[in-house]
């Protein structure tokens, strides 16, 4: 190497020479044909150069960054090994928040790093496929670090054993396991739409910070360190996902409404997957961070709404039925939580009836609900509980055709009715939770015709047969006693308070 | 309603819950309006030829038994709608013949019958 060449580069022109000028025009292939998916949602780039990388953050920095950070993070994993970390979380109660990470989230993380793969390859702008490749290497880094964190508490608790598996085959997992593979299945800018901006920019707050400050407040060490470890990962994704959309919306004029209708949808998808965070926030969490209604309010309402404002000069407008969210906040966690508490033989976690002492932590932060509606339904089932008639309701319920949940969420302006919708496509009747939901049928009935929803496929025989224990215990391998069912006298709850005594 | 915008032309994913599928029975769906201790509509699957009947003594009866209003439940004294309209069930007739085909949506209707109707249970 000569002086020349080592001499050190400023940033910027580091930057040019190890990103931009990778890149090359093809002289002998077209770009429509290197490109294949570039066109086909009807999205208008005129010209790529124009996409500013917020980081300016090339390869070689990126990993001497990332391998720094591991090093961190498994310092920790091994310490909290050594010094029998789960013993110091708050209750036992709290791992089952841990156990719906392991098979909901994780695998999500896994689905961002492959979707973020393919749409890498699919842009003709190369800071756009520089940016995907380093989101992607990112999520596969979050998908392994995760299931390190959590392999500790594996060898101590149920639940956890089986989550690609079980991500693939339950019930409920079906929810965000349909969500991701409705983005990954569409084109490569609804994928950024999808994932980048209207999940990591817009929602991401409500998903990953009531899990790390659950963490936090309720002694996992390893989830807070993962947290933390992820932490300037997302800060680059959000960062990114707001870039991405200014890009298109300033490409072309044509590219407003198709990005609006993409945000009606995925923010609408994003909401119903949140159901599940409300709920672990509201019932699962024994040392309680917020209300999922306040972190509604600080994140989606006061955030969003500004983000919004924003972006009202492209001629975007806040989401469709974003105001059934701020109604829906004071409801869809009890509601969630007594889905899965009545189901509580078909999950991979334990559920309960909340203490006196959580029930009026629930009154107060939502007195317009929780002692009309709610506190009656859990002390109802409470009293069955203490008469040994804990209530398993073994009935399938309806789904929603495509969020997947239950149809257990009540009308906006009747909170003592199911909402419903349906409507007929080619002489079949499709059934929805929402408006919401049925207008993204509408918008593309022949992709959804095909969600594999997993009642149906319990009744037409592709679970294992007709007998629920087995599609519970073969087909899901939930184990019967030990992963599932009430909380109170489970066998987690006996072993703990044996390792407590031998303390 | 609007089409798929996919990369090729035409494109139509299979049709996964047609009736065929479930092997000579269909899908009912009911909902017992204003009763949400079983936290969703219910999802049954049903022999078409089935009569009326035999569909509420034989698989909804024993489904609401664990309601503990189930027991002043009284069919006759019920109203009903089926997808979306007022419906009059013939008894006797069988539910194909009623009207009640694969993933139709019937709704029952209760008069009040004790207090947990306050929380909609
Ligand atoms: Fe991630
Ligand atoms: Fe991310
Ligand atoms: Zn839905």
């Amino acid at each position: 190497m000569n002086a020349k060449t080592s001499k050190r580069l400023n940033m910027k022109d580091r930057y040019r020479i190890m990103t931009r000028d990778l890149a090359w025009e093809p002289s002998y292939q077209r770009h429509e044909d290197i490109f294949p998916q570039e066109d086909f949602e009807g999205i208008k780039i005129v010209d790529w150069s124009q996409w500013e990388d917020p980081f300016r953050l090339t390869m070689d920095n990126y990993w001497k960054f990332q391998a720094e950070k591991e090093r961190k993070l498994y310092a920790i994993f091994d310490a909290v090994s050594q010094n029998n970390g789960q013993m110091n979380v708050s209750d036992p109660r709290y791992l089952n928040a841990v156990k719906l990470f392991i098979t909901a989230v994780t695998p999500l993380e896994y689905n961002a790093y492959k979707g973020y793969a393919r749409v890498g390859r699919q842009f003709g702008g190369v800071g756009a496929r520089i940016a995907c490749q380093m989101q992607s290497i990112d999520e596969l880094r979050h998908t392994q670090t995760q299931i390190h964190a959590m392999s500790h508490y594996n060898k101590y608790f149920g639940g956890m054993h089986d989550f690609p598996h079980m991500f693939d085959r339950v019930w409920y997992l079906s929810v965000p396991k349909s969500f991701f593979e409705d983005a990954s299945t569409a084109g490569p800018f609804e994928f950024l739409t999808a994932i980048s901006f209207s999940f990591e920019y817009v929602l991401t707050n409500l998903l990953f910070l009531p899990f790390m400050s659950g963490a936090a407040y309720n002694g996992d060490m390893n989830t807070v360190t993962f947290g933390f470890s992820a932490q300037s990962d997302e800060a680059r994704h959000m960062t990114l996902g707001l870039e991405i959309i200014k890009f298109i919306l300033e490409q072309h004029e044509d590219n407003v409404p198709i990005v609006q209708k993409w945000l009606d949808k995925w923010l609408w998808r994003g909401y119903r997957l949140l159901s599940i965070v409300g709920m672990m926030m509201d019932y699962m969490l024994p040392n309680k961070v917020m209300s999922w209604a306040e972190a509604w309010e600080m994140y989606y309402e006061e955030a969003g709404g500004a983000l919004f404002k924003e972006l009202e000069r492209y001629g975007i407008r806040p989401p469709k039925f974003a105001e059934q969210t701020v109604i829906g906040k004071n409801h869809v966690s009890h509601q969630t939580w007594f889905v899965f508490y009545q189901y509580g033989h078909a999950t991979a976690f334990n559920t309960w009836i909340p203490t006196a002492k959580e029930m009026d932590w629930l009154s107060e932060k939502y007195p317009d609900t929780f002692d009309r509606l709610y506190r009656p339904r859990f002390e109802l089932l409470a009293e069955k509980a203490a008469k040994g008639e804990r209530f398993y309701n073994n009935t399938l319920p309806q789904l929603c055709q495509i969020c997947q949940i239950p149809l257990a969420i009540t009308e906006p302006d009747d909170d003592t009715m199911i909402s419903h919708r349906d409507t007929v496509h080619e002489g079949e009747r499709y059934h929805f939770c929402s408006d919401g939901c049925r207008d993204i049928f509408h918008n593309e009935p022949e992709k959804y015709v095909q969600a594999w929803l997993p009642v149906h496929q319990i009744l037409q025989g592709n679970c294992g047969g007709a007998d629920m224990e087995k599609v519970i215990g073969d087909y899901y391998r939930i184990e019967m006693g030990e992963d599932n069912l009430e909380f109170e006298g489970s066998p987690e709850q006996r072993r703990w308070k044996q390792w407590k005594q031998a303390v | 309603m609007m089409s798929v915008n996919a990369n090729y032309p035409n494109y139509q994913g299979p049709v996964r819950d047609r009736v065929e599928n479930f092997h000579g029975s269909q899908l009912v769906y009911v909902l017992w309006e204003r009763h949400l201790l079983f936290c969703a509509p219910l999802t049954f699957l049903a022999d078409p030829e089935m009569s009326f009947v035999d569909f509420l003594s034989e698989i909804l009866r024993p489904a609401l038994a664990p309601h503990p209003e189930s027991e002043q439940l009284r069919f006759d004294e019920a109203k009903w709608r089926l997808d979306g309209e007022d419906f009059q069930p013939d008894l006797e007739k069988s539910l194909i013949d009623n009207g009640i085909d694969h993933k139709s949506q019937l709704r029952l209707i209760t008069p009040w019958l004790s207090d947990l109707a306050d929380a909609a249970i």
